[in-house]
């Protein structure tokens, strides 16, 4: 059975600083929620409060409906996979798999279907006998998954479980992870400073920063309509355009933009994603039209990122490089255009 | 070839000087083991014939063990105690722990003579808080030996000890706990055993340093409980058995590189633990 988390105003302070500022989280019953911020924003901080290592200097933790905030680790019944795994070097991978159980107090019979069921899930059956220094990174990883999930834990909670890991087998075991969410429907609470991992993994995203939660949702409507330019600018990349309106128009340097739902007046920050910029050719036309000069390009494989000075000041556009209409070159004029409803109205973040 | 030559040269003078001062001397010693009073092994017979010579090898293993075993306990608890703390109060345990050590042995020694006899503080306090009617024997045997030998040892059992325990990761003791573990049980499934290389040094040291221990023994131990030292002492400087006391002193080598030997498998051990690294 998984259970639901939910955090209401916990805030850690060490001496003058504030780690953590009045964080409320709710996490559904065997949801994917990943916390996703810089670093030093305070992710460790609240999964260690959630944990019961930290004890919050103010507010509430609650697994379902029962208070665990001043619960010690141990009585939790967590599973967690630590940053850089901590598995236990002086046991093989089965006997580091087995010790929650062995906490437990379980006979050996069923102890010996668990942990081999464990390491089956994590696809690790054949390496039960090795001790985790002679293994590599990804599946030290397993291990400490498979230990982490093998007593059934109310939750797991996992951090930064990738970061040690190489670019392309992060993305395997980021598969693997959504993969394993759904076989065993537990709730999982995750940590990661890295946001392709965080889009790909969760159901709920919640974006940290300088201990505060900034903005919370499911990963597209977080980088579809993020809230503020900070979310706007960790989340995938975009170009601001500060803009003032004026009886319904907005205007910057010297052009006007169409913008869908903008403010009568007043001064408004637009956070427009690089890809929704196309390049327009001769005759072709958008609802905003910007004419500029390539200022710099570079070259990514799958496409170009072009940056291109406009009147509203540089502007990055992303430009696919299969059968790309042109050839870029530093100076060379473009004309780029932009949909009424491609642009975001966000809010400054407070200093 | 000529590059090994030219090494040589550059060490010989150093090998020179080791081989007088250290070799020789223990070669000598040997050699007088097996010619004095006459040539043979006969100073190694007394080893299995000797009744007094055996009591005097029982009485070391015996002091020796009891005081690594104690210094080994104490002092586990004390590297425990320091490896938690905090970095500012580490700084002043670890002052505690080696202070004693830049004091002379022999002002130690009379210390706790001046604590343990009969009208020491020891036996009057406890006569004046009314636990005892009769003073203890504390010193000049067995366990006056003992407690000053272990005050001499704990220094040497903590350092290993705690470079073994500062290795070890704490987050494998917190990720102990979050699986269920009680404080107890993560301590006796993951520190203890990560720890054990450590105490095993310790042991080691602590046991050899025993081995050859005089001062104390000789102060605290009233002549009357013999280690091996000053009874090969009493041989050669007293007696002038030269052959017997040397015959000794090779079997107090040999035995130290006896455990030497034991310890250097149990360090493969550690390489098998995966501790350190
Ligand atoms: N024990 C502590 N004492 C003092 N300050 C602390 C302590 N633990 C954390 N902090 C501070 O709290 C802030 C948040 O730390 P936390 O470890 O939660 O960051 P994080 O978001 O996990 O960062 P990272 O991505 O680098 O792991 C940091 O500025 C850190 O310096
Ligand atoms: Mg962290």
């Amino acid at each position: 059975m998984s259970h639901a988390l939910a955090l209401h105003g916990v805030t850690k302070r060490y001496g003058n600083f504030v780690a953590v500022d009045r964080v409320s989280l709710d996490v559904a019953a065997g949801s994917f929620l990943t916390l996703l911020g810089p670093s030093g924003s305070g992710k460790t901080t609240i999964l260690m409060a959630i944990a019961g290592f930290t004890v919050p200097d103010a507010g509430r933790i609650l697994l379902d409906t029962k208070d665990i905030t001043a619960l010690p680790p141990e009585k939790r019944d967590f599973g967690m996979v630590f940053q850089g795994y901590a598995l236990f070097p002086h046991m093989t991978v089965a006997e580091n798999v087995a010790f929650p159980l062995r906490v437990r107090g379980m006979g050996r019979a069923e102890r010996e279907d668990k942990v081999r069921a464990a390491l089956d899930l994590v696809q690790l059956s054949a390496l039960g006998d090795r001790r985790p220094q002679q293994l590599s990174g990804g599946q030290q990883q397993r291990v400490a998954l498979a230990r982490a999930l093998v007593f059934d834990p109310a939750l797991l909670l996992l951090d930064e479980p990738l970061s040690a890991l190489d670019k392309k087998l992060r993305a395997e075991l980021q598969e693997e992870l959504r993969a394993l969410h759904r076989r065993v429907g537990r709730t999982f609470v995750n940590v990661t400073h890295d946001q392709d991992e965080a889009l790909s993994l969760s159901d709920q995203v919640a974006i940290l920063n300088h201990g505060k939660l900034i903005q919370t949702g499911e990963p597209a409507a977080l980088y579809e309509r993020p809230a503020t330019r900070f979310v706007a600018d960790f989340l995938g990349k975009s170009n601001f355009l500060e803009a003032t309106a004026e009886g319904g128009v907005l205007h910057l340097g010297g052009l006007d933009l169409a913008q869908a739902d903008a403010p009568a007046s007043g001064p408004v920050l637009l956070s427009l994603r690089p890809e929704k910029i196309a390049l327009l050719a001769d005759g072709e036309t958008a609802a905003n039209v910007a004419p500029g000069k390539i200022l710099s390009w570079s070259y990514l494989g799958a496409g170009y990122s072009l940056v291109v000075d406009t009147p509203m000041g540089p502007l990055r556009a992303s430009l696919p490089s299969w059968r790309a209409p042109i050839a870029p070159a530093e100076g060379l004029a473009v004309r780029l255009g932009w949909a009424a409803d491609a642009a975001v109205a966000v809010a400054e973040d407070p200093a | 070839m000529r590059r090994d030559t030219g090494w040589w040269l550059l060490i010989a003078p150093a090998f020179l000087l080791l081989t007088l001062v250290y070799i020789a001397p223990i070669a000598q010693v040997l050699a007088i083991s097996v010619m004095e009073p006459s040539p043979g092994l006969g100073n190694y017979e007394r080893l299995f014939t000797s009744e007094s010579v055996q009591r005097v090898i029982v009485t070391t293993l015996r002091i020796c063990i009891i005081t690594t075993a104690i210094a080994l306990l104490l002092g586990y608890g004390l590297a425990y105690v320091i490896a938690l703390a905090t970095e500012r109060a580490r700084r002043w345990w670890l002052l505690a722990v080696l202070v004693p050590l830049w004091i002379s042995v022999l002002v130690r020694a009379f210390a706790w003579v001046t604590l343990l006899r009969r009208q020491g503080v020891i036996n009057e306090g406890l006569i004046a808080a009314g636990v005892i009617t009769e003073p203890l024997a504390l010193v000049w045997n067995e366990t006056g030996i003992v407690i000053g030998m272990v005050h001499y040892m704990v220094p040497y059992a903590v350092l290993p000890m705690l470079a073994a325990m500062r290795e070890v990761d704490p987050r494998l003791l917190a990720a102990a706990r979050g699986m269920g573990a009680s404080r107890g049980f993560a301590f006796s499934r993951v520190f203890l055993p990560l720890s054990m290389p450590g105490v095993i040094a310790a042991g080691v040291l602590v046991f050899i340093f025993s081995l050859g221990f005089y001062i104390t023994p000789a102060l605290l131990g009233g002549g009357r409980t013999l280690m091996v030292a000053e009874w090969i002492k009493l041989q050669i400087l007293d007696l002038l058995r030269w052959g017997l006391g040397a015959m000794m002193a090779t079997v107090l080598v040999l035995a130290i590189l006896a455990t030497l030997v034991v310890f250097s498998r149990l360090v493969n051990l550690r390489r098998l633990f995966g501790g350190g690294a």
